[in-house]
């Protein structure tokens, strides 16, 4: 850093350019702003804590979630039964357990499937603007109009059989309007930079502009969303069990588990109050990951720690 | 320092630039804003023309409209032989390629979550003069050409400081060897003990690449120092147009002359014997501008004959113009 | 005697990456009706002085952690912060300009009323004569037609017109200091050359002395009588005008004056001579003088004594570096 210019004109070269901040390891900066905080820690571990319970559910289930076992029905919680057993005398540990493979299957692919229509809507609506504009912008707000639970107890309702993609067709739908939305808006805010200016300086073309400067600056941002948007999904599906429109019955979901419960509130609460307990977990543990991914990702940060 | 003035590089004539205001939801055009309103100008060979004047004088439209980043209202661009004011944007690409931009902002106009290199590579990959495979060792040459370290081409820009990242805009203006290059206050973001290094750069460059320039600030030191030439605008047109030391020695226009002596000089002794021009009033609004000389309100010498007609540029001898019927 | 006189100001911010010493044993006075400048580039500490002066540093992460401000004879860092002691000084008899005068205007109040609230607090004005002072002042800035204006919003208002606005607020309790912190830095060369003029009439008119902290060297050189110049959070020189910018002898104050360019130099006479490197990362620095690494003067005792003290080197001219550019 100190070297000394000689000459009277010293060459370029001596201008600062070991000066430039010390290099770290782009994991070491992640896990650094990820991990420093104790929050953002605590979400993660919850997250994979779920993970790890859906792969592994078959092994760790004490019992089979969907054999009915009516001798010891509505039990309170024993050595035998952790968390006690619902009206049909189902281990409440295993479903809960089970469970953990719906919400992740729905939550995933519901919000994928959205964020991918959702975000290329957006993007083709900032970008070019003018009548594409509108039209998406419109169609967006219609979307946005209808109650997104009376929209997915439509097509739930319209494709009878209440099989698990329907469901997820059904929670995707709800979210492209957002994601359209927030992906024009961002869009529209990183298109005033000077650097997408330099790109159509430089000759780039429309969509080369659209994804290799539009696209990575405004994605990140919502990637805070789409994490959320996992655990807004799933407690859709709750809603749309505990309607008794979702998965359907014997299958583990939690939002069916707590509509099951809900008649035993008084006298059985665990059966409903766990698995409520459980998809707020969840839903805590996706924003404070997404929370801290957003932290991680900024390249902002990158210099300073 | 001029040798071949035959050699133009550029040669805009009569450019206009008006901006609609639209209002209501049928965009129902109210009024415009008379950004750039009928300027000519050239740009000769290796040489460094300088625009100054105060925000909103029109000096950023008219490089923009330059790069054809907006289409102009009316007038030509003559550029390598041809008019590309009106050009479509397929056929705008090859002259791209021969125009680089440097932008004021190093913090807004590098890509956040684009490598350096990546970033100055991306020209040579647009226009095809590079492959992927030896496109690494072109950015590295660049890199040591402005004075960066090429070990640093995979970092991101927020890694660098802000006369780097300058440097990063300069190396990404050079790639394709423009043979025009438009700086828009490339400085004035810049601290001031950086500005200095960045101003010997684009010097050296200009020296070894035979660079031609055409560099805009509102800051007439740094333009006087850098130009060759220099145009003074306000409020949409040029003023005067002289040769860098005349226009500081003589000028001629009553606003290069308070523009002049509103600069201050850092040496107080030089400063008590200088008298201020302090102008009166306030720049005019762009949509509504005076009639005649736009700046015959604020003009200590005006006369009725001012607001009457717009005085053209002319010619008061070797290379220097001025717009006021009053010297 | 002094007005005010700061002595060793010590204000620290504790960061996530460590300790950031932006003002780091400061200390400056100012006299009766006296102009004075504090220049030095963006982080070197000259905003966080005049805001510890002011006690408005927001706290955490900063704090002001030693030195003294005496004012009236009375040391401010003594007074709470936002107590009532420092309340009735802020404001009245020391007063701020802001650099950007959009965001220190409050844009739904109309000029009148930000005029009057100070009268009215400080002054125990009321309504009507409050609304007259505030006409009076608005006259005094060369705001036009100000019996009409004073009731438009600030967005009504162009840039160098709500700057006088601001010059305005300052004025309005009689002050007896006013700290103006970049005041034309956002405004173009000739309404900067029109504030300035503006200010210097006024605070001549009106006996107050006038502090103007700014990067831009030129700013200062017509209207200052003492110039301080700040490096990395400390005063590295300090002197009358005419030494500091026509005899200049720390070499970062020479540095500096040679990096910019000249108006009237023909193009292509002379090539500037920057200031290499980077300006210091405040962040845990070193002992040693921060200008080091980009000295050309340097001598070994540099490299191993820690950051020198200001010393006299000629009548009323102090610098802290072991070299003095003219004494050799």
């Amino acid at each position: 850093m100190a070297e000394k210019p000689e000459s009277s004109t010293p060459s370029v070269d001596a201008m600062g350019i070991t000066a430039a901040p010390p290099r770290r390891s782009e994991w070491r900066r992640f896990s650094r702003v990820f991990f420093g905080r104790k929050l953002y820690l605590i979400g993660f571990i919850i997250v994979v804590i779920i993970f790890l319970a859906a792969i592994f559910a078959p092994l760790i289930a004490p019992y089979d979630p969907i054999k009915n076992d009516l001798p010891s029905r509505l039990q309170n919680p024993s050595t035998e039964h952790w968390l006690g057993t619902d009206q049909l005398g189902r281990d409440i540990l295993s479903r809960i357990i089970y469970g953990t493979q719906i919400s992740l299957i729905i939550g995933f692919s519901a919000v994928f499937s959205s964020a991918i229509i959702g975000a290329l809507m957006g993007l083709a609506a900032a970008h070019f603007g003018g009548w594409v504009f509108a039209v998406i912008m419109r169609v967006a707000d219609v979307l946005m109009a209808l109650p997104a639970i009376i929209l997915m107890m439509l097509i739930a309702g319209m494709m009878k059989g209440g099989g698990i993609w329907i469901v997820v067709f059904a929670l995707s739908f709800g979210g492209i309007a957002p994601m359209c939305r927030m992906m024009c808006g961002m869009a529209l805010s990183v298109k005033q930079n000077d650097y997408v200016l330099a790109g159509r300086a430089i000759g780039m073309s429309n969509w080369r502009i659209m994804l290799t400067q539009i696209f990575p600056n405004a994605f990140p941002p919502l990637i805070v969303g789409l994490t959320m948007g996992i655990g807004g999904v799933v407690l859709g599906e709750a809603g749309l069990s505990f309607l008794g429109i979702g998965v359907q019955a014997p299958t583990p979901s939690w939002g069916g588990m707590v509509m099951d419960g809900q008649r035993f509130l008084m006298t059985n609460p665990l059966i409903s109050t766990l698995p409520g307990v459980a998809i707020m977990l969840l839903v805590f543990g996706f924003n404070m990951v997404g929370d801290g991914i957003r932290d991680a990702i900024d390249p902002r940060l990158r210099g300073v720690i | 320092m001029d040798t071949s003035s035959n050699d133009k590089v550029m040669k805009v004539e009569n450019l206009k630039m008006y901006f609609p205001i639209t209002r209501g939801l049928l965009r129902r055009k109210v009024g415009e804003i008379k950004a750039v309103d009928d300027i000519s100008f050239e740009i000769n060979k290796n040489e460094t023309l300088g625009l100054v004047g105060e925000s909103g004088c029109g000096k950023t439209t008219t490089g923009r409209c330059i790069l054809r980043l907006y289409e102009p209202t009316s007038g030509s661009i003559i550029f390598s032989g041809n008019d590309i004011s009106k050009m479509p944007e397929r056929k705008l690409k090859n002259f791209r390629r021969n125009m680089g931009t440097i932008f004021q902002d190093p913090y807004g106009s590098l890509n956040p979550r684009q490598s350096a290199g990546g970033i100055v590579g991306d020209p040579l990959l647009v226009h095809q003069m590079a492959t992927k495979r030896d496109v690494k060792d072109k950015v590295a040459e660049l890199f040591r050409i402005v004075g960066l370290d090429p070990d640093m081409m995979d970092r991101v820009p927020h890694e660098f400081s802000g006369g780097q990242r300058q440097r990063i805009g300069i190396a990404r203006a050079l790639a394709c060897s423009p043979s025009l290059i438009i700086c828009d206050e490339p400085i004035s973001a810049l601290d001031v003990s950086i500005q200095a290094q960045i101003i010997n750069l684009l010097e050296e460059l200009q020296e070894k690449l035979a660079l031609t320039y055409l560099f805009i600030a509102h800051d007439l030191a740094v333009v006087q120092h850098i130009s060759d030439r220099v145009g003074v605008m306000y409020l949409g047109r040029i003023m005067e147009i002289a040769e860098s030391g005349e226009l500081y020695e003589n000028p001629l226009h009553p606003y290069t002359k308070a523009l002049l002596s509103a600069i201050p000089i850092p040496d107080p002794v030089a400063e008590k014997t200088r008298t201020r021009i302090v102008l009166k009033g306030e720049v005019p609004s762009p949509v509504n501008p005076p009639p005649g000389c736009h700046f015959h309100p604020r003009c200590q010498l005006a006369i009725p004959e001012c607001s009457q007609a717009r005085p053209p540029l002319r010619d008061v001898g070797s290379g220097h113009y001025v717009a006021c019927i009053r010297v | 005697m002094a007005l005010l006189d700061v002595q060793d100001l010590q204000t620290y911010f504790h960061t996530e990456y460590g300790l950031v010493k932006a003002a780091d044993k400061v200390s400056f006075h100012v006299n009766q009706g006296e102009i004075i400048g504090l220049v030095g580039e963006s982080g070197c500490g000259k905003s966080v002085s005049i805001l510890s002066i002011m006690r408005l540093i927001p706290s955490p992460p900063g704090e002001t952690v030693g030195g003294k401000v005496i004012f009236e004879g009375k040391d401010l860092l003594k007074f709470e912060a936002n107590g009532p002691q420092m309340r009735a000084i802020r404001g009245s008899k020391l007063t701020m300009i802001f650099q950007e005068p959009m965001t220190s205007l409050n844009p739904v109040l109309t000029i009148s009323r930000q005029l009057t609230e100070t009268l009215e607090l400080h002054l125990d004005m009321d309504k009507h004569s409050a609304r007259e002072r505030a006409i009076e002042l608005l006259r005094m800035v060369g705001v036009p037609d100000a019996a009409r204006r004073v009731d438009d919003y600030p967005h009504q208002f162009s840039g160098g017109m709500r700057q006088r606005v601001m010059i305005a607020i300052a004025l309005s309790c009689n002050p007896t200091i006013i700290f103006a912190d970049e005041p034309t830095t956002a405004v173009d060369v000739t309404t900067q050359a029109q504030l300035l003029e503006l200010m210097k009439d006024l605070v001549t008119r009106l006996d107050t002395s006038l502090v103007i902290v700014t990067h831009n060297l030129g700013v200062v050189a017509r209207y200052a009588q003492r110039i301080y110049v700040m490096y990395a959070g400390r005063i590295i020189e300090s002197g009358l005008s005419e030494n500091i910018f026509n005899h200049p002898r720390h070499p970062y104050t020479v540095g500096l004056l040679n990096s910019v360019p000249k108006l009237g130099e023909r193009h292509g006479t002379r090539k500037l001579i920057p200031i290499y490197g980077l300006p210091p990362n405040l962040i845990n620095m070193p002992t040693t003088c921060a200008f080091l690494p980009r000295c050309t003067e340097k001598i070994g005792k540099c490299e191993k004594e820690p950051w020198p003290e200001l010393r006299a080197v000629d009548k009323d001219h102090y610098i802290s570096c072991y070299v003095d550019i003219k004494g050799k």
